[in-house]
């Protein structure tokens, strides 16, 4: 008989051994999966997993997809930490996406050098205006975060939906739902040549760097932990709730932000209906995966980007739906939820205990 | 006890080790029919994981339980009270907001109609003099009405042994009366009690027997009559009973001040503060006395800053009004506040000491533009953690690994190191042993003689008389005028405690115009 028994200590080993665990399990259930729908399994996964980023230009399509989800991880993890539920980075990056690529539009074909910062700028404050309003209503009116960041997310694409299917649209694009191409001095540079790699890749990772540098070395770093780790505590500190929320919502509409108006700004090119694949959502996975540590949302962000990239992989070469990748995502946050009970508890084999009560001795009955 | 009796339960080697620490190591001890059996010990001696194992809550490791000169498995509470044990826990499990009769059936192991139900409580609680209605909210209910309820559950069920951990520490000394003549008569009837508490006053009073634990093992029997409090604190502790001395102070200016302090509660089982005085000069230990549940927590909230009140005026620290001031900006006016709850408010608990350090002590030059300097911040932790004797393992030690004494002393090391000009404490010594509690007492006492304001607010009268210059009482939200220890006696801060000090209330009646 095997049972949990709770730890003396949280295991810092498991805490990082626990990911890596539900990767493990989640490629088991893939095999699983695979054999049942009547694929080979060892092809699947080659299809799945290596095939995607074989090539150079594979490889950074990695990278280009792992952008903007390390930068919606990375405001997420830090929300998480300061126990704020936001789950409407798809919002935020949706919105920076309409008021950076608005400011492109506005720009036209302006080739000044300005005019990228000024687009990555908007996007940054568009996503933290968004961020801004579960915020104020929480601190306000004392309203779930999760509900509000969530319908929000539905109302921003509805209002790019009608940006692009109104006053943006482009007059010569025959109709689609779509602005204006944008100029070249808006969009991100290219990082590495035969790629789509482009300038949000450094963006990301020296977020990563700012992000951990926030959470390690800051006062208001602290704050944060410890209102996620003991809200008593830091009401007995002294330190504000409502700034806190007001902080890592800010800060996470903000990277988000960025995420979505490097997406229009790099790969995209133009405002359209649809501008993310889910990104801002996957990010939610990508920072538990990740621990809430910045290092770890980097390595979730890529390991989340390969997924996509594999389930686009599996739709095309072995005819399998797209709902793949939304099965191997949410398999994987499950798993991981699932594992982290060892983090906090352990197996024990009790049959190698010894029985409470042995033979009675004699000398003991009547006294 | 001749020969022919049999005791009624009979441990014998009783064994139990969890992860890290040996709670019980080989103890055996019997109880005998009618008698009350003292289980004397420290905080962590392992009195409470003794009775569990009793009761069926957890199981022994190793050891034999004879009940009844019958071996026993007790797997379950349940087993536990079919057998005829019953027992009454420190910390009550009560629904506040079921009446009495409704808790009562939903711990009943058999069915009973309510009418019947309501009609033995009634029978039970007049038989053995714990007078309740079994028709009442237990929100409504003081705490020793509440343990009336528990008990009366216990006796319903006619028990054989009643285990009672830690009865007394939220009883007024007039309801410890009563309670132990509920005890006695049941003794009389033929009911063994075993008595937890580590009180020695208690014990000599009211038990026949007792089995000492210290650090897991059985370190003495004795009949307690016949033992001086000195010799069982020997047995409880292996020393004697360390004391406090109050020297004679020169008493300062007033450094916290409460001014017609009225607080309407948010909880609907919170206490509402009412019209609440007082003044705590540089230089002396105030005390406020009272059963928990009576405003300690909301007051203690108004004063550290983590209730904000409507006037400024009503809360004064150094001569400010800090009403309106958060926790961090009263700490800057030299406020340092030691919480009841250790983990989880007074310290972080995953987080390491230096860290813990970090929570209150930012002031303290731990920061340089917002960028937190370690050094510093782990030499304060060092420095805690040598005056004040932290057993841990470094300051890298997480607080939730600490022990709750040892934490305790860490937190008030800390709040001292701050160089407070006033500082409030609540239930320094709550589940701390003995040697960490005079430390700590000691350290109290340090201040006052260094000129701070020192406010103690606990459950426990002896430590209160032990450390106090003045004594005020807190009950049912009210604060009765304070009173030096000299013009006093337990019996009349006793009687305080159930709300009884009107006359003081009515001289400041034509006061009373501040709105709530």
């Amino acid at each position: 008989m095997y049972r949990l028994e709770k730890r003396p200590q949280p295991s810092a080993v498991m805490r990082v051994v626990s990911p890596l665990l539900a990767a493990v399990a989640m490629l088991v259930t893939g095999f699983v999966v695979f054999t049942l729908l009547g694929k080979d399994p060892a092809q699947a996964f080659y299809v799945f997993f290596i095939k995607p980023i074989n090539t150079s230009y594979g490889f950074g399509e990695l990278l280009l997809k792992a952008s903007p989800l390390i930068l919606c991880g990375l405001g997420l993890a830090l929300c998480y930490r300061a126990n704020v539920w936001n789950i409407g980075a798809e919002g935020h990056l949706t919105l920076g996406a309409i008021t950076g690529g608005g400011v492109a539009l506005w720009l036209g074909d302006s080739t000044s050098l300005f005019a990228l910062p000024l687009m990555l700028l908007a996007g940054a404050l568009g996503g933290a205006a968004w961020g801004a309003i579960p915020a104020w209503l929480r601190n306000r009116f004392h309203t779930n975060e999760i509900l509000v960041s969530l319908m929000l997310v539905y109302i921003a694409q509805l209002l790019l939906s009608y940006l692009v299917h109104g006053p943006w649209r482009d007059p010569a694009g025959y109709n689609f739902p779509q602005s204006k191409a944008f100029g070249e001095a808006e969009l991100l540079p290219m990082l590495i040549q035969q790629t789509r790699v482009n300038g949000s890749l450094v963006l990301a990772l020296v977020l990563a760097g700012a992000s951990w540098f926030f959470s390690e070395k800051t006062f208001a770093g602290f704050r944060l932990q410890v209102a996620g780790l003991a809200p008593a505590a830091a009401a007995y500190a002294g330190f504000s709730e409502k700034r806190n929320v007001w902080l890592v919502m800010l800060l996470s509409g903000a990277s988000a932000g960025l995420a979505g108006v490097c997406e229009v700004a790099g790969p995209i090119g133009q405002l359209q209906a649809s501008i993310s694949p889910g990104y801002g959502f996957a990010a939610i996975i990508v920072a538990w995966v990740g621990r809430l540590h910045p290092l770890g949302v980097v390595l979730g962000g890529l390991l989340m980007s390969l997924l996509y990239l594999g389930g686009e992989a599996a739709q095309m070469q072995l005819a399998l739906p797209s709902a793949v990748t939304g099965l191997f995502q949410g398999v994987l946050l499950f798993y991981l939820l699932a594992a982290d009970i060892f983090i906090n508890y352990r197996l024990r084999n009790t049959a190698t205990a010894t029985p409470p009560n042995a033979a009675p001795s004699s000398t003991e009955a009547g006294v | 006890m001749t020969g022919v009796i049999s005791p009624r339960l009979a441990l014998t080697d009783i064994s139990k080790r969890y992860p890290g620490v040996v709670a019980n190591d080989g103890i055996s001890l019997k109880v005998f029919p009618g008698e009350i059996h003292a289980l004397l010990g420290e905080n962590g001696a392992g009195k409470s994981t003794l009775m569990k194992i009793v009761y069926g809550v957890t199981k022994p490791d190793a050891g034999t339980i004879l009940w009844e000169n019958r071996y026993q498995n007790i797997n379950s509470p349940a087993e536990a009270r079919r057998l005829g044990i019953g027992m009454v826990f420190q910390h009550f499990s009560l629904f506040e907001t079921l009446t009495v009769a409704e808790n009562i059936a939903l711990a009943l192991d058999r069915r009973i109609k309510p009418v019947l139900l309501a009609e033995q409580i009634r029978d039970v609680s007049v038989r053995y003099g714990l007078p309740i209605d079994p028709r009442r909210l237990v929100h409504s209910m003081s705490v020793g009405e509440r343990q009336r309820v528990e008990i009366v559950r216990c006796l319903l069920q006619t028990p054989k042994l009643l285990i009672m951990d830690e009865p007394t520490s939220v009883l007024t000394p007039q309801a410890v009366l009563t309670l132990f003549e509920t005890l006695r008569r049941l003794s009389a009837e033929g009911c063994s009690i075993l008595y937890i508490s580590h009180k020695l006053d208690e014990i000599r009073a009211l038990c026949d027997t007792a089995t000492v634990l210290r650090g897991g093992r059985v370190s003495g029997r004795a009949i307690p009559a016949k033992e001086s409090n000195q010799s069982l604190a020997r047995m409880m502790i292996g020393a004697d009973l360390p004391e406090c001395r109050l020297m004679e102070n020169t008493i300062g200016e007033v450094r916290i001040g409460i001014q017609r302090l009225s607080l309407r509660t948010e909880d609907p089982f919170g206490t509402t503060l009412k019209d609440i005085n007082l003044a705590v000069h540089s230089g002396e230990i105030v005390g406020i006395a009272g059963v928990s549940g009576n405003g300690q927590k909301e007051l203690l909230a108004a004063l550290s800053g983590e209730t904000i009140v409507a006037q400024p005026q009503s809360v004064l620290i150094d001569g400010h009004p800090a009403g309106r001031l958060n926790p961090a900006q009263r700490r800057h006016l030299g406020l340092s506040f030691v919480p009841e709850e250790r983990l989880g408010r007074g310290a972080v608990p995953p987080m390491s000491l230096s860290y813990n350090a970090l929570l209150t002590g930012s002031r303290r030059g731990m920061l340089r533009s917002g960028i937190v300097r370690k050094a510093i911040m782990r030499a304060f932790a060092r420095n805690v953690i040598d005056l004040f004797k932290v057993k841990c393992n470094q300051e890298y030690s997480a607080a939730s690994s600490l022990s709750g004494g040892n934490l305790q002393k860490y937190i008030v090391g800390r709040e001292t190191l701050l160089q407070p000009r006033a500082i409030i404490v609540a239930q320094p010594t709550w589940g701390v042993d003995v040697g960490a509690s005079m430390l700590i007492r000691q350290a109290l006492i340090d201040l006052r003689n260094r000129g701070v304001a020192v406010l103690v607010i606990s459950e426990e009268l002896e430590e209160l008389f032990m450390i106090s210059d003045r004594i005020a009482v807190l009950a049912q939200g009210r604060l009765s005028q304070p009173v030096l220890l000299s013009d006093t006696s337990v019996e009349q801060i006793g009687q305080w405690m159930s709300g009884q000090f009107d006359t003081i209330e009515s001289e400041r009646e034509e006061n009373e115009l501040v709105p709530a």
